[in-house]
């Protein structure tokens, strides 16, 4: 509901869901475009990896994998919450600076000799109210989304600044900075982030597929008005998906510093883009309604390899990637579209030659009738 | 109804009339105050920093709040033309980097570069920017929200890479590019004077060109403006052109105020920008605003960043009062638009009666 007001006004309507009972081939067909989408994702999934060996041999090296896994975990664990929020037709730009407030009071704390676990605790409830703050505006004072967002990711990002100011701090023990370093339960090449991110993403898959509460999130997506009417509690569910989204980026946060071992000024600035575009790569429909964890986590893993393949080539360079990944952005979200494009210009195409037969037959018509 | 007044239509119309004519001065008011909020808050603001340090209203402060504020009230230009029709451009920040880079490193690679030449080359880089995000929102139909976020790090991650470990330097710019940031005209500084005449040929626009109205429209009702035979398409994309050389201009405005240029020059201004925008009473669901209370609304922001400054506050805080206040005036406006609301039902039903 909140992003149909970006559009602009010219925006294709997206699918919506017709009124009264639908056939199993009718339910099928909705299904489609999804599992086409997943299914274009897995493609790319093989030829990134095709493309990542042919580059370098070191690109399965259990190094350069663990390598992928730190650096996608995280993103990929913030990118759950944001799918939620997304298919419930919001979006929540603060991600970042949630996980920078999280991770620079933590430092700050750290330094002035509090317990980690109680630093912990106060990060997380730190988390928990920053997404409440953007759910109260959102839900309770019925703002969109998108302006509530921009200004807490400027608010809680200079909140960031202000609570350690420039200053870094790289003292954490090292039983917490483990994570950094070490292998999920031993294995070498798999990440704590990720395995983390695998747990989470089934469970919330689960949720999303299988539960009246997961189903309702799409309701509320494809028509906020109609899911109200129908007895889903639309505001309450917003507001625990951003007090949801906080929490979890605030435990990302401590997590991310825990990997870096640091924790200083602009830590994780831009992560909004690159969660954005993994889920919005995933399939998630940027207007609501549409989507599902499967893709994100497909979408996670194709950008996690396709940035660790381009890094293993000499000439490229984190900079770089940055290009890449907005222009994968902008494509996922152009390319549903020129699919629309391309059927409405066929249609035209058919009008047109349809007009012109008719406007034949007519012109035919009145020769014979003048005749 | 009462038959009466059905009846007797001729003495009743002229209050009919004035009745129907309400809501809209009622609208009309309400905009104007929202305005006149700005500057009383601005005023208060000043006063109060001037009682506690006399010294924040002597003429070199005021310069150089002015000074400061031009390249905010600069872009909220464009970015108000891109949020009236419900959209919004979060590239600026980035146009501004590359363009700043650009254009100054003209002086470096053609010495002797007139100085109007390197106006042109920062403009048109905007320019450019700008077209790629129009084609890409307006033709392609996709949110502005998702383009220019993605614009934003294309245009860095270009700049980053044209600019590579390198920078313009203060002293490889002429003397007379540099002074251009310090030019004065009847002690106020002539950019800030620019700015104002732009600002004032945009507010014309905007409130007596029919293309300029239509911006109104299509951010008020898409649905409404598309049946009206606006071409809304042609608008948007004519508004984030115009941001993008707006931007690029600003890059050059940057350039001359800062003077060492790298790949990080002007990171995050987008956000004060649209928060300059939306403090100033440009309603961020598109559709009500002006670029007058947009430039105030920069005025503020900077008047309040340099009276902290001026009263002890770190400038560590800067970026937490942009992003506060930018909730601040977004939940006033609600309530104002809810109040505003149902006023006007009110006013409808008593008509009805």
């Amino acid at each position: 509901m909140a992003l149909e007001h970006m559009r602009g006004g010219a925006g294709p309507s997206p699918g919506r869901a017709g009124p009264g009972p639908r056939s199993w081939r009718q339910r099928a067909g909705l299904l489609e475009p999804v599992l086409r989408w997943e299914s274009a994702l897995v493609v790319a999934l093989i030829a990134v990896i095709l493309l990542g060996t042919s580059i370098s041999p070191q690109f399965t090296s259990s190094y350069n994998l663990f390598t992928t896994c730190t650096n996608i975990g995280d993103l990929a664990i913030m990118a759950l919450p944001m799918t939620l929020i997304i298919i419930t037709g919001e979006i929540d730009l603060s991600v970042a600076s949630v996980l920078a407030l999280s991770a620079e009071l933590m430092g700050d704390l750290w330094i002035h000799h509090w317990s980690m676990p109680l630093i912990i605790v106060v990060c997380l409830l730190m988390g928990t109210l920053a997404g409440a703050v953007n759910g109260f505006l959102v839900t309770r004072v019925g703002l969109p989304s998108l302006a509530v967002t921009i200004g807490t990711l400027t608010l809680y990002r200079g909140l960031a600044n202000v609570v350690l100011g420039p200053i870094s701090v790289s003292s954490f023990p090292a039983s917490y900075t483990g994570v950094g370093v070490n292998g999920f339960l031993g294995i070498p090449s798999i990440s704590w982030s990720v395995a983390v991110f695998v747990i989470l993403a089934i469970a919330t898959g689960v949720m999303l597929r299988m539960t009246g509460l997961g189903r309702s999130l799409y309701a509320i997506g494809l028509n906020e008005e109609a899911a109200f009417h129908a007895g889903i509690r639309v505001k309450r569910i917003k507001m625990s998906l951003f007090v949801l989204s906080g929490l979890v980026c605030a435990a990302v946060g401590i997590l991310y510093a825990f990997e870096l071992a640091s924790a200083a000024e602009n830590i994780g600035i831009g992560f909004e883009l690159q969660v954005i575009t993994i889920v919005l790569l995933g399939g998630v429909s940027i207007f609501g309604g549409r989507g599902s964890i499967l893709g994100v986590a497909l979408a996670a893993a194709v950008y996690a390899l396709l940035r660790a393949a381009l890094l293993l080539t000499s000439s490229f360079n984190e900079n770089d990637f940055q290009v890449v990944s907005g222009g994968l952005l902008i494509l996922s979200v152009l390319v549903p579209n020129l699919a629309t494009f391309a059927r409405r210009g066929r249609e035209l195409m058919a009008r047109r030659r349809g007009r012109g037969a008719a406007a034949a037959a007519s012109a035919a018509a009145g020769s014979v009738r003048g005749g | 109804m009462s038959t009466a007044t059905e009846t007797t239509p001729s003495p009743s119309a002229p209050t009919a009339e004035g009745t129907l004519a309400n809501p809209r001065s009622l609208v009309d008011f309400v905009l104007r105050a929202r305005t006149f909020g700005i500057v009383g808050i601005l005023a208060l603001f000043v006063l109060i920093t001037t009682l506690i340090q006399p010294r924040f209203l002597s003429g070199s402060n005021i310069r150089f709040v002015l000074s400061d504020a031009t390249l905010y009230a600069l872009l909220a230009i464009g970015q108000t033309f891109v949020v009236l029709t419900r959209n919004v451009d979060l590239s600026v920040g980035s146009v501004v980097g590359f363009s700043a880079y650009v254009s100054a490193n003209m002086f470096q690679t053609h010495p002797g570069i007139a100085i109007p030449v390197v106006f042109a080359v920062g403009i048109g880089l905007g320019l450019a920017c700008g077209l790629v995000t129009g084609v890409i929102t307006a033709i392609g139909r996709v949110p502005s929200l998702v383009v220019t976020l993605a614009m934003l790090y294309i245009i860095r991650g270009v700049d980053t890479i044209v600019v590579g470990s390198g920078q313009v330097v203060a002293n490889s710019l002429p003397d007379s590019f540099i002074n251009i940031f310090h030019a004065t005209l009847l002690g106020i500084p002539v950019l800030a004077w620019v700015t104002a005449g732009l600002v004032a040929i945009a507010a014309y626009y905007l409130r007596s060109y029919r293309s300029g109205r239509e911006l109104y429209a299509i951010g008020s009702d898409p649905d409404a403006a598309r049946l009206a035979g606006i071409p809304i398409a042609k608008r948007i994309f004519f508004t984030f052109v115009l941001s993008g050389a707006v931007a690029g201009l600003g890059g050059v405005f940057w350039a001359t105020q800062y003077n060492t240029i790298d790949a990080t020059a002007a990171t995050g201004l987008e956000l004060q920008v649209i928060a300059a925008v939306v403090v100033g009473g440009v309603a961020i669901f598109g559709g009500s605003g002006s670029v007058v209370g947009a430039a105030l609304g920069a005025l503020l922001l900077q008047t309040i960043n340099v009276a902290l400054n001026v009263l002890g506050v770190p400038s560590l805080w800067t970026e937490a009062i942009a992003g506060f206040l930018l909730l601040v005036a977004i939940t006033l406006d609600r309530g104002i638009q809810l109040r505003l609301a149902a006023a006007l039902r009110k006013r409808r039903s008593h008509l009805g009666a």
